[in-house]
């Protein structure tokens, strides 16, 4: 039940890429932080739920030819790590593309997708992949 | 009188198409037959991380992005599919939650075959017209099957529409909406089965033909208009001739049907047909256009939609969410092999999923 409750308590912050942004400094942070790395204590109280709008770039990517079971059907994937616009750099699978289509500085957008399954009868997982813009 | 109707509307098909030639190349099917049977030059397939509520979710999220609107603002949500992710956990609650909605909201999945979508556009415009509530949003979205070798394998896509219904800011009046019912074996599937079953002398003419076109006339009659009185008209298209063929007999040409006919590009979206339909007319429609919407759920009933664009489409036009004909433009195309493994045609081991 620890996974399923996890997964319950992030899955705002998965489903919209719910960050946060400091309200001394004006820096965005995903996943969400309680205190600003760079202000610290200036930052306490002022930390405020921010919604990234998923566009951004291809800062590097792998080609995952051994993939976990959940991703028999998709491999080989994309994971890529992407520079957000809105500052924040996050990991995420790139979808309906081909690995050659895949180029470093690529633009991208977020996407609503599955991400695993509890089986056939658990919980199923959802949150944000990328896919080219 | 207060206006209400359509505020925004947003349409999702994933990326990956099959022809049905590669269908019948693995059937001993002639696939000429197929193609002039039931005109689909192409569908509509899901990749394997995609179904309703990844599909509901893209569409709600385009919906917003043209209206120029936020999650928070939608107080109600009904979803309608045949294939809803769950028995039972509504795909309204995670759609909801995927674009920000508040906690306090009307939300329920609905169910009627392929037209459990614009019966929640019913019920929202109802809620919307007594004052329960300010706007809210309706869904059609499916990811449905046909059995391998079945001719519904040939037609039986994936896509969805979501409409944004209010009296706000109003860019398409609903100025009225009627239905007919009745109890037909047209088509069902029971609990637990993973495909459905059709009754093969009632798909046509009691089914489809009689209530569509029973719809459209009743509209009509109630509207005192004449086909000639709408610039566009778009009716449930399980395949590519029904809808040319009720267009027909209620008087439409094909100036008139051609704008929303999308099923020969991407099959049978079900609950999502009409309303992916409609959703193409409104990317071009002006200030002043008519439509005449009439969709169809097995088993059987039509809901009809007289629609009224008046200018408030130019704004919704200007905001750059993606129309439906530019979505058709990217496609990937799969042979059988792949669409059966994206489908999940083929079985894996209780330990892999
Ligand atoms: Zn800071």
């Amino acid at each position: 039940m620890g996974e399923l409750s996890r997964m319950w308590r992030e899955s705002p912050n998965r489903y919209r890429l719910l960050g946060k942004k400091c309200g001394n400094c004006g820096r965005k942070y995903f996943p969400a932080r309680e205190i600003c790395p760079v202000c610290h204590r200036d930052s306490i109280g002022k930390m405020s739920d921010f919604e990234l709008s998923g566009n951004g770039e291809i800062f590097t990517y792998t080609i995952v030819h051994e993939a976990p079971p959940a991703f028999s059907r998709q491999k080989p994937y994309v994971l890529a790590l992407i520079k957000l616009e809105d500052g924040p750099m996050i990991t995420g699978q790139v979808v309906d593309v081909d690995p050659d289509e895949i180029e470093v500085g690529k633009k991208v957008r977020s996407v609503f997708r599955k991400i695993a399954q509890d089986g056939k009868s658990g919980i199923i997982f959802y949150g944000y992949k990328f896919t080219l813009a | 009188m207060e206006k209400s109707g359509i505020v925004s509307y947003g349409s999702y098909i994933p990326k990956y198409r099959i022809k049905p030639d590669e269908i019948a190349r693995i059937w001993g099917e002639d696939p000429e037959n197929i193609r002039n049977g039931i005109y689909i030059l192409s569908k509509s397939v899901p990749a394997p991380d995609e179904d309703v509520a990844t599909i509901s979710v893209e569409a709600a999220r385009t919906a917003l992005q043209r209206g120029g609107l936020k999650g928070s603002e939608i107080e109600a949500m009904y979803i309608g599919s045949e294939s809803h992710p769950y028995a039972v956990k509504p795909t309204a609650t995670i759609v909801s939650s995927a674009i920000g909605t508040n906690f306090d909201l009307f939300s329920a999945d609905y169910e009627f075959a392929c037209k459990a979508g614009t019966a929640g556009m019913q019920n929202v415009l109802a809620m919307v017209k007594s004052g329960m509530i300010r706007m809210g949003m309706a869904i059609g979205s499916d990811t449905s099957q046909g059995a391998p070798g079945d001719v519904l394998e040939y037609s039986a896509s994936a896509g969805g529409t979501a409409m944004i219904i209010g009296r706000e800011n109003v860019a398409a009046e609903i100025k009225a909406t009627l239905s007919v019912t009745s109890d037909t074996p047209d088509f069902w599937r029971r609990e637990g089965q993973p495909y459905p079953t059709h009754g093969e002398r009632f798909t046509g003419e009691p089914a489809y033909f009689k209530h569509v076109v029973s719809a459209g006339k009743k509209m009509m009659e109630k509207m005192k208009t004449k086909p000639e009185d709408y610039d566009y008209a778009v009716f449930h298209q399980p395949n590519g001739k029904f809808p040319m063929r009720a267009a027909k007999m209620l008087g439409f040409n094909e100036e008139q049907y051609k704008e929303g006919l999308l099923t020969p590009l991407i099959g049978n979206t079900y609950s999502g047909a009409m309303m992916v339909g409609l959703s193409a007319i409104l990317d071009v429609a002006k200030d002043g256009d008519r439509i005449l919407a009439v969709s169809f759920g097995s088993g059987a009933g039509s809901d009809a939609f007289h629609i009224e664009v008046n200018s408030e489409i130019e704004k919704l036009h200007s905001r750059g969410a993606i129309t439906v004909r530019k979505m058709l433009e990217k496609t990937k195309f799969l042979d059988y092999g792949m669409y059966a493994k994206f489908k999940k045609k083929l079985v894996l081991g209780d330990d892999v999923e």
